[in-house]
C-alpha cells in the first residue's frame, strides 16, 4: 500500500534517513523500531509530508506523493498522530474532534456568511463523524468533557479518533503507546487491532517491546536512519544485527 | 464553544445598546466615548480572528485601520466621492494589501511574524507620514464629509452617527460570530492549536492564514471608514502601533479566543480611562503593569476565565453523574448498563 | 571621496549603535528564545538616566554613562525577575504581550517624570578633529571606538571567561546546561543586565547627535530586530555584521537615494529579504 523507495534526507552536513526502501503492506499492522535517534520520526515526517525528501520516492496506492505537503497527503487517506496532541482545552472532546472530517467538506467563507445548506449540512456529517470516532475508540462516555480533564491515556485515544474522523486509508501512530501504564498499553493494542480488523492499515513507531512483539505483523528496524532488517517479530528477534544494535545503546525493552 | 447564554444573551446586550443614548440623557459627549469605543471594538474583533483564533499576532492592525481610513479620507476629500462608495471600498482595500502582506508574512510563524509585521506597520506609518502627495503628511486629512443620510435621516449629529456605528459593530458580531462557530472559525482554532496537527488533518495552512488574514483587517478597514467619517479629519498617528497595543489590551483584559471578550474589553476598558480622566496620556502607567498582571494571573480575561469555570463545572457534574451510574450498576451488568453513561453527560 | 569617507564613517558610527543595542537583544533571545520587545524601552531610559545624571548631577560623562548603565541594569534584572521568568512556560504569544506592558510602562513613565518633549544631551566631545584632510566630528569618532571596544570587551567575557560561557552553554543547550549545575535564574539576570547595559552604553553614546525623547526606543528597537533576524536570532557575530550592514545601507541610502525615507530601508531590506529566505540571512546552530 505504501511503497517507499530509496528514500533519503539529508539537513545541511547531517544524514537524518539513508536510503531506506520497504513496502508497507495493506490492512496489516507495520511497525518501525529502532534505538534512540535512528531516524524513526525523521521518516514518519517524511511519509506524511511533514518534510519534503532530498531524494527518493514514495508511492501511495500506486500513486507517486513524494514532495507533497501534509495536508495533500492527509487528503490523500494517509492520517497521522503526534507524540503530543495539542487539544482545544476549554472545549469540549466531541468539540475538539468535529474539525477532524473538515478536510472531506467543501464549504468556505461565502458558504459561511450566507449559511448556505451545503454548510449546515456539512456540519452535521461533520458531527456525526466525529461521534462514531469517539464511538469507534471506546470514549463515548467523555463525549461532552473538557478536553484538559481527560487523562493521559484518553488523550491518546482522543488522538486516534481525531485520526479517523479525517476517513483515512492507513494510519501512522507515532508513539500511541507513550506515558501509558502496561494495563493501558494493552487497551492500545487492542485498539490498534480494532483499526486493522476494520480495513484500515497502520503504521506505527513505539519502543515498548512486548506491545511491538504481540502486535505487529512486519517490523522495520532503523539504525543511524538506515533500515538494518525488516521481518516478522520471529525474525526480528532473532536477527543479531539487531541485537547488537540495541544493545549497544542503553534503550531497554520496555 | 458556547457563547454566553446564546442568543438571548446578544439580544440583550443589542436592547441595552440601543437604549443607552436614552441612559445619557442626551450627553453627546457620552455617546461621543462609546461611539469610538464601538469603532475600535470593531477593529479589535478583527484582530482577534488573526490573533485569537488563529494563533499570529499582527502588530500591523492598526496599520490597516489607517489603510481603511485614508482611503475614506482621500477619496471624499480629494477626488469629490461622496462618503459611502468610499467607505464600501475601506475594508475591500484593507484586504487587497492585506493578501499581500499575509502571503509573504505567514509563511513566517511565531515571534517572526510578530516582528515581520511589526515592521511592515511602521513601513505603513512612515510611508503616511512621508507621501505627502497622497496622504497630506503630518498636517493629515482635513473636511471629510459625515456620512450622506437618506430616507430623511442625516448622520452629522451624535446620536444618528451612534446608531450608525452600532449597526455595524451589530452586523460586525454578527458575521464574527457566524465565522467562528463554523467549519472555517474550526480550522483557525485548529492551527491555533498546532500548525503540524492542523496540516495532518488536511488543513491547507496557508490558504486559511491567508484568508484569516484577509478577514481580519477587512475588519481593521472598515474601523477605520467609519473612523474617518465619524471623527472628521485624520492624521498619521491613527497608523501608530499603540493603537494596536491598545486593541491588545481590550482583546486581553476581555478574553483573547472568544467572540464577547474582545467587545467586552473593548468598552469596558475605554470607559475605565474616561473615569481615570487625568491618566489620559498617562493611561499606559497603569495599564503597562496591568497587562503584565493580567498575562502572568488572568491569561484568559473575563470571558475566557468564566467560560473555563463553566466548563469545569459542568465537567465535574458529568463526572459525578457517571460515578453516580457506576454505582447504581449491578454486579452481573444489570438494567443500568454502560449504554446509559452518554446521556447523564450532557453539559 | 571626502563624501564617501564621511558617508562610510556615518556608516560605522550609526552600526556600532545598531550593533550594540541588537548585540543585548541577541543575547536575550539566545536564553529566552523570546523576542524583548521591550529592549527599546531599556535604550531610552538609558539614554534619559545618562541625561539626567550630567544635567542634574552633573556627573561626567563617561560618569552619568556607568550610572545609566547600572539603572538600566537595574530595571532589566528586576524585568527578568517579575515578568519573564513567571511567564516562562507560558506560549509565546504573553510574552510579547507582557514584554510590550514593560515598554508602554517606561515610556509613559519617562512622560510623566521628563514631558515628551525633545532634549539634547551635552557631550564633551563637541569638536572636530582633522585627520589628512578629512574632517570628522568628535562624537562619532568617539561612538565607533567605544562601540567596537564594547563589542571585543564582550567577545573576550563571552569566550574567555567561565561567566561567559554558562551563558553561551543556555543559549545553546538550556537543558543540557542545567544538568551540570549551571544555575539558569543566574544566567537569566546577567545576561539581562548585560543586555540593559549594552542598550544604555549605546544610547549615551548616540544621544549627542540625536535627541532625547520617550518615544526614541521604538525606531532603534524595530531595526534592531530587523538586525537579529537577518544576522540569525542568538548569533553574536551576526549581530554586529547586521548591525553594520544596516548602518551602512541607512547611511548610503539616506545620502543618494533620500532622507525622508532613510527609516525605511531596514524594513524593506527586512521585508525582501524575509520573502525570499523565511528562515533568514544565517541560521544559527543553536537551537
Amino acid at each position: 500500500m505504501l511503497e517507499i523507495q530509496n528514500l533519503t534526507k539529508r539537513f545541511g552536513g547531517l544524514t537524518a534517513v539513508h536510503d531506506v526502501s520497504i513496502n508497507f503492506e495493506r490492512n496489516k499492522i507495520n511497525a518501525i523500531i529502532g534505538p534512540n535517534g535512528a531516524g524513526k520520526t525523521t521518516f514518519f515526517n517524511l511519509i506524511s509530508g511533514a518534510i519534503p525528501p532530498t531524494s527518493g520516492k514514495i508511492l501511495f496506492d500506486g500513486q507517486d506523493v513524494t514532495g507533497l505537503r501534509a495536508d495533500q497527503v492527509a487528503k490523500l487517506g494517509v492520517s497521522r498522530t503526534f507524540q503530543a496532541t495539542n487539544l482545544f482545552d476549554r472545549a469540549t472532546v466531541l468539540d475538539n474532534l468535529i474539525v477532524g472530517h473538515r478536510l472531506r467538506t467543501q464549504s468556505g467563507l461565502l458558504d459561511v456568511l450566507l449559511g448556505t445548506r451545503r454548510l449546515k449540512e456539512e456540519e452535521r456529517i461533520c458531527r456525526i463523524k466525529a461521534q462514531e470516532a469517539l464511538d469507534f475508540v471506546g470514549l463515548s462516555h467523555v463525549s461532552h468533557r473538557v478536553a484538559g480533564d481527560i487523562s493521559q491515556e484518553e488523550r491518546k485515544r482522543v488522538a486516534f479518533a481525531l485520526a479517523l474522523a479525517t476517513d483515512p486509508k492507513m494510519l501512522l501512530l507515532d508513539e500511541p503507546a507513550g506515558g501509558v501504564n502496561p494495563e493501558e498499553t494493552v487497551g492500545i493494542a487492542e485498539l490498534i487491532q480494532k483499526l486493522v480488523k476494520h480495513g484500515m492499515t497502520v503504521c506505527l513507531i513505539e519502543h515498548k517491546m512486548d506491545m511491538i512483539m504481540n502486535l505487529a505483523d512486519k517490523i522495520m528496524v532503523l539504525n543511524y536512519g538506515e533500515k538494518i532488517a525488516e521481518g516478522t517479530p520471529a525474525e526480528i528477534r532473532a536477527n543479531p544485527i539487531v541485537i547488537e544494535a540495541y544493545l549497544g545503546s542503553e534503550n531497554a525493552a520496555a | 464553544m458556547k457563547i454566553i447564554d446564546g442568543k438571548i444573551g446578544w439580544l440583550l446586550l443589542l436592547a441595552l445598546a440601543i437604549a443607552f443614548p436614552f441612559f445619557a440623557a442626551g450627553n453627546d459627549y457620552y455617546l461621543t466615548v462609546m461611539a469610538t469605543a464601538y469603532v475600535f471594538a470593531i477593529a479589535t474583533i478583527g484582530l482577534n480572528l488573526i490573533t485569537g483564533y488563529t494563533g499570529q499576532f499582527n502588530l500591523a492592525h492598526s496599520g490597516f485601520m489607517a489603510v481603511g481610513a485614508y482611503t475614506v479620507g482621500i477619496l471624499t476629500v480629494d477626488h469629490g466621492w461622496s462618503f459611502w462608495p468610499a467607505f464600501a471600498l475601506s475594508g475591500f482595500v484593507a484586504s487587497f494589501i492585506g493578501f499581500f502582506v499575509g502571503l509573504v508574512s505567514l509563511r513566517l510563524k511565531g515571534h517572526f511574524f510578530s516582528i515581520f509585521t511589526m515592521c511592515v506597520g511602521y513601513i505603513m506609518y512612515l510611508l503616511i507620514e512621508k507621501w505627502e502627495g497622497l496622504t497630506h503628511g503630518t498636517v493629515g486629512i482635513m473636511g471629510i464629509p459625515a456620512p450622506t443620510g437618506f430616507a430623511g435621516i442625516d448622520f452629522e449629529a451624535p446620536r444618528s452617527q451612534y446608531y450608525l456605528v452600532l449597526f455595524f459593530l451589530a452586523l460586525s458580531v454578527w458575521a464574527m460570530h457566524r465565522i467562528a462557530n463554523s467549519l472555517l472559525g474550526r480550522t483557525f482554532m485548529a492551527i491555533r492549536n498546532g500548525d503540524d496537527l492542523a496540516e495532518a488533518l488536511g488543513i491547507n495552512l496557508m490558504r486559511n492564514k491567508v484568508l484569516a488574514f484577509m478577514l481580519s483587517v477587512f475588519y481593521a478597514g472598515l474601523a477605520g471608514g467609519l473612523y474617518a467619517g465619524f471623527v472628521r479629519f485624520l492624521g498619521p498617528g491613527i497608523a501608530s502601533v499603540e493603537h494596536t497595543f491598545d486593541m491588545t489590551m481590550y482583546m486581553l483584559v476581555g478574553g483573547i479566543g472568544t467572540l464577547l471578550g474582545p467587545l467586552l474589553g473593548s468598552i469596558a476598558v475605554p470607559w475605565l480611562t474616561q473615569y481615570l480622566q487625568f491618566l489620559q496620556d498617562y493611561r499606559f502607567i497603569v495599564f503597562g503593569p496591568l497587562l503584565i498582571i493580567l498575562v502572568i494571573f488572568v491569561p484568559h480575561g473575563v470571558v475566557g476565565s468564566y467560560l473555563a469555570w463553566r466548563a469545569r463545572n459542568a465537567s465535574r457534574l458529568a463526572s459525578e453523574a457517571a460515578a453516580k451510574q457506576a454505582k447504581t450498576q449491578t454486579p452481573a451488568g444489570g438494567v443500568i448498563g454502560r449504554g446509559q453513561q452518554k446521556g447523564s453527560s450532557h453539559a | 571621496m571626502e563624501l564617501i569617507l564621511e558617508q562610510i564613517l556615518n556608516g560605522l558610527t550609526l552600526g556600532g549603535v545598531y550593533s550594540l543595542v541588537a548585540l543585548g537583544l541577541t543575547l536575550v533571545y539566545g536564553i529566552m528564545h523570546v523576542p524583548n520587545f521591550a529592549h527599546g524601552a531599556f535604550y531610552m531610559v538609558g539614554a534619559f538616566a545618562a541625561f539626567f545624571l550630567m544635567s542634574n548631577w552633573g556627573l561626567n560623562y563617561w560618569v552619568a554613562m556607568a550610572g545609566a548603565g547600572v539603572v538600566v541594569a537595574v530595571i532589566a534584572v528586576i524585568s527578568e525577575r517579575l515578568v519573564f521568568h513567571p511567564l516562562r512556560h507560558h506560549e509565546g504569544l504573553h510574552h510579547m504581550i507582557a514584554a510590550i506592558g514593560i515598554l508602554l510602562f517606561l515610556e509613559a513613565s519617562a512622560q510623566a517624570m521628563f514631558g515628551a518633549d525633545f532634549r539634547r544631551m551635552q557631550t564633551p566631545y563637541a569638536g572636530i578633529i582633522s585627520m589628512g584632510g578629512v574632517t570628522l566630528p568628535s562624537q562619532r569618532l568617539l561612538i565607533i571606538v567605544a562601540a567596537f571596544a564594547l563589542m571585543l570587551a564582550l567577545h573576550l567575557f563571552l569566550r574567555k571567561t567561565t561567566t561567559g560561557a554558562t551563558i553561551i552553554a543556555m543559549a545553546q543547550n538550556r537543558d543540557g546546561a542545567a544538568l551540570v549545575g549551571i544555575d539558569a535564574n543566574r544566567v537569566a539576570m546577567m545576561t539581562f543586565a548585560i543586555s540593559g547595559v549594552l542598550a544604555a552604553v549605546a544610547a549615551a553614546l548616540y544621544a549627542p547627535i540625536n535627541l532625547v525623547y520617550p518615544a526614541m526606543g521604538n525606531l532603534v528597537i524595530t531595526k534592531a530586530f530587523v538586525i537579529i533576524v537577518l544576522g540569525g536570532m542568538g548569533s553574536v557575530p551576526g549581530a554586529i555584521l547586521g548591525g553594520l550592514i544596516i548602518g551602512f545601507a541607512e547611511s548610503f541610502g539616506a545620502f543618494y537615494i533620500s532622507t525622508d525615507y532613510k527609516d525605511i530601508i531596514a524594513f524593506v531590506l527586512l521585508v525582501v529579504v524575509l520573502s525570499l529566505r523565511p528562515q533568514g540571512l544565517f541560521t544559527t546552530g543553536a537551537r
